[in-house]
């Protein structure tokens, strides 16, 4: 929350580098609607009333103008300059967080939620919290079954199954 | 009075087993939700929706919404012990909240938040059941047009009285509308920005991203300060909760304003944050001594927490009655009447008085198991807390995945998520606001569709939106938050050039 703390911490990026990028990304995201928006008619069509672009068409170009604005700001009048959006440390651990989540949900498709979900909370206290890995599959594993218990049975919501579950008859 | 009858017609619906006990477990989900980080009253709902699908709607909708009341009260619990404000709406309770825990009076700080909530819900579930009928048989007039107005009102809103950058506002609400677009367009049947992704085909799931945003972005951001929890012990004991009630009628005065100054701004999308922020701001600027605030005052506990609750609360108000949500969770709920075929707005009342009022009645006896239930459930819940952080994070993430696969049962919404969980992360850190996004994707919809009903109707000439005195006030006021900001830069400019610099 406090992007200003003063720490002995590598900064890496600047918010104002963050503040251009994420205008950056704005500007494209609304290229990308009125683009699409011309293609489909922004204009009058008889009895049917505004075209399907007209509404989105607007949009896209109220959002890039207010990018343009938040992209000047940045970029001329140097807004966010000199406060630290993300330190080395910190994006570390962030990118950390977020690999073995991408990794988690790429392996739901071929083990299942189940498994992939135990194994998941398993190294992650593993590697974290410094648990004993026995430890952290037990609590994956009893997460698992929670949840195998109120989906599966409790509310026949099924999710993703894997191996597993088909050799247990799933 | 008509709608005294309505409301005991709802409470007989409410008083079965099977919904007492949905009620209970709602509360109990919502508390828990609510204090632990990463979890929050919109996307605990978001999570919850798609298991309530197989449910009678006014049952689902009674759990839904007492998860909402149990997440308002866990705010609390966090930050008085922990000085961790489980949601954005407790920040302001921690100023004094947590003081008063470092010097030994955890169950009196404890007991004036649950009963300020309390409090703060009881007086906006009141004028719910008072108004909302009204609003509703007012609201049976309204045209596209007038419907159009009130929306173009509510985002303005976000614009004219939203604390940082107007143009991220914008910027924000705008992607949301964009992102709302995407998919089949229900009038003419084209599809829009789809590029040939089948996936894409329905469009953004609005529960994906409220999962995403709020809860994958803020574990993304606890992660990185590495969150740990250090807190008070709590003990409730019933002598100190009868002490503290006896101290609560002198603070009447702030417990009155912070009521109307929640009902305002929940009616209006102010939201319960800015509600609590604002409502402790006055109590200090009204105190006898303004300087023992932020060292323990429980006044300065009693203004945020009635403030956040009453807020909370009356953001159903709008909701029900004009289908535009007050907050982000009424957002969602309002997502999910719709999912249940419930069209939200006047007629609500008329076809569905059984759900409607059902829901009222569930608000009274919502908040008063509530209340009862974090009274005595106290050091349970902030058992909770001392479970580490990395044994919470990862089984809070995989609740997320699980919440977000089963909206439409697709891995590609488990992708998503994590998509706008990185854009939920950047964006905090930024201050773009989310709640202007995620109403924006929620009611996208709705305002375009009206928008284009009324253009149907006046043959394309904007005049529509200023035919008739009604729709000319609305929008009127909308214009005037629209350029809000713009009439207060300039009003600074002056001051500025008069010599005295403030903000």
């Amino acid at each position: 929350m406090s992007t200003e703390q003063q720490t002995d911490e590598t900064p890496l990026v600047s918010n104002r580098a963050m503040e251009i990028a994420t205008a950056l990304f704005f500007l494209l995201a609304s290229s990308i609607v009125i683009f699409d928006s011309l293609k489909l008619g922004v204009g009058w069509k008889e009895s049917e009333g505004p075209a399907a672009g007209y509404f989105p068409f607007y949009i896209g170009v109220i959002m890039a103008l207010a990018s343009l604005i938040v992209l000047f700001q940045g970029v001329v009048k140097r807004v966010g300059a000199g406060k630290t959006f993300v330190t080395r440390e910190g994006f570390n651990s962030v990118i950390l967080v977020l690999i073995p989540l991408i990794i988690y949900v790429g392996t739901i498709e071929y083990i299942g939620i189940y498994v992939a979900s135990a194994l998941y909370i398993a190294l992650f206290m593993w590697h974290f919290g410094k648990y004993n890995i026995f430890m952290g599959l037990a609590v994956g594993t009893g997460v698992a079954l929670g949840l195998f218990a109120m989906f599966e049975i409790w509310f026949l919501v099924p999710l993703p199954k894997g191996p597993l579950e088909e050799f247990f008859g799933y | 009075m008509e709608e005294i009858n309505a409301l005991f017609n709802g409470f007989a619906v409410v008083l079965t087993p099977y919904n007492m006990i949905l009620m209970v477990v709602g509360i109990l989900l919502g508390v828990i939700i609510g204090v632990l980080p990463g979890l929050g009253g919109a996307n605990g709902v978001a999570i919850l929706l798609p298991l309530t699908f197989s449910m009678p709607p006014t049952s689902a909708i009674i759990m839904l919404s007492c998860l909402y009341w149990g997440a308002l009260f866990g705010g609390a619990i966090t930050s008085i012990l922990f000085n961790i404000p489980g949601e954005p709406w407790s920040v302001a309770t921690t100023f004094d909240g947590h003081p008063m825990a470092q010097n030994g009076k955890a169950d009196e700080a404890l007991t004036t938040a649950f009963t300020s909530s309390f409090i703060g819900a009881l007086f906006a579930v009141i004028v719910i059941t008072f108004l909302a009928p009204l609003v509703a048989k007012f609201a049976l007039k309204f045209g596209p047009a007038e419907f159009f107005a009130v929306q173009f009102l509510t985002f303005a809103s976000f614009i004219g009285m939203g604390a940082g950058s107007p143009f991220k506002t914008i910027m924000a609400m705008c992607l949301g509308f964009a992102l709302a677009a995407v998919g089949l367009d229900t009038i003419t049947g084209q599809l829009r920005m789809t590029f040939d992704f089948i996936t894409l085909l329905k469009g953004f799931g609005f529960l994906v991203a409220v999962i995403g945003l709020f809860g994958i972005g803020e574990m993304l951001s606890s992660m990185e300060e590495g969150l740990e929890f250090k807190g008070a012990h709590a003990k409730l004991r019933l002598d100190a909760v009868l002490r503290t009630w006896k101290q609560l009628p002198k603070y009447w005065a702030t417990s009155l304003r912070s009521c109307l100054i929640g009902v305002w701004m929940g009616i209006t999308p102010g939201g319960a944050t800015p509600a609590s922020f604002m409502s402790y701001g006055l109590a200090r600027r009204f105190a006898k001594e303004p300087k023992t605030f932020g060292k323990g005052n429980p006044e300065g506990i009693v203004a945020p927490e009635t403030a956040a609750h009453a807020a909370g609360t009356a953001a159903l108000l709008p909701m029900l009655t004009l289908g535009i949500p007050g907050s982000p969770t009424a957002a969602v709920l309002l997502g999910g009447l719709l999912i249940w075929g419930l069209q939200p707005g006047p007629l609500l009342f008329v076809e569905k008085p059984d759900f409607v009022w059902g829901l009222i009645a569930s608000m009274y006896l919502g908040n008063l198991v509530g209340l009862i239930v974090v009274l005595t459930c106290v050091p349970a819940f902030a058992a909770i807390l001392r479970v580490p952080f990395s044994i919470v994070a990862p089984v809070i993430m995989v609740i997320c995945a699980v919440g977000a696969y089963t909206v439409n049962n697709a891995i590609f919404d488990v992708w998503l998520m994590i998509v706008f969980g990185v854009m939920g992360y950047v964006f905090g850190k930024l201050k773009y606001p989310l709640a202007p996004l995620v109403l924006a994707l929620v009611l996208g919809d709705t305002a375009e569709s009206s928008f284009r009903q009324a253009m149907l109707a006046s043959q394309g000439s904007l005049s529509i939106f200023w035919a008739n005195p009604l729709v000319t006030t609305i929008m009127t006021l909308g214009v005037l938050m629209l350029l809000w900001p713009a009439i207060s830069w300039l009003r600074g400019l002056l001051r500025r050039q008069g010599g005295s610099v403030s903000a």
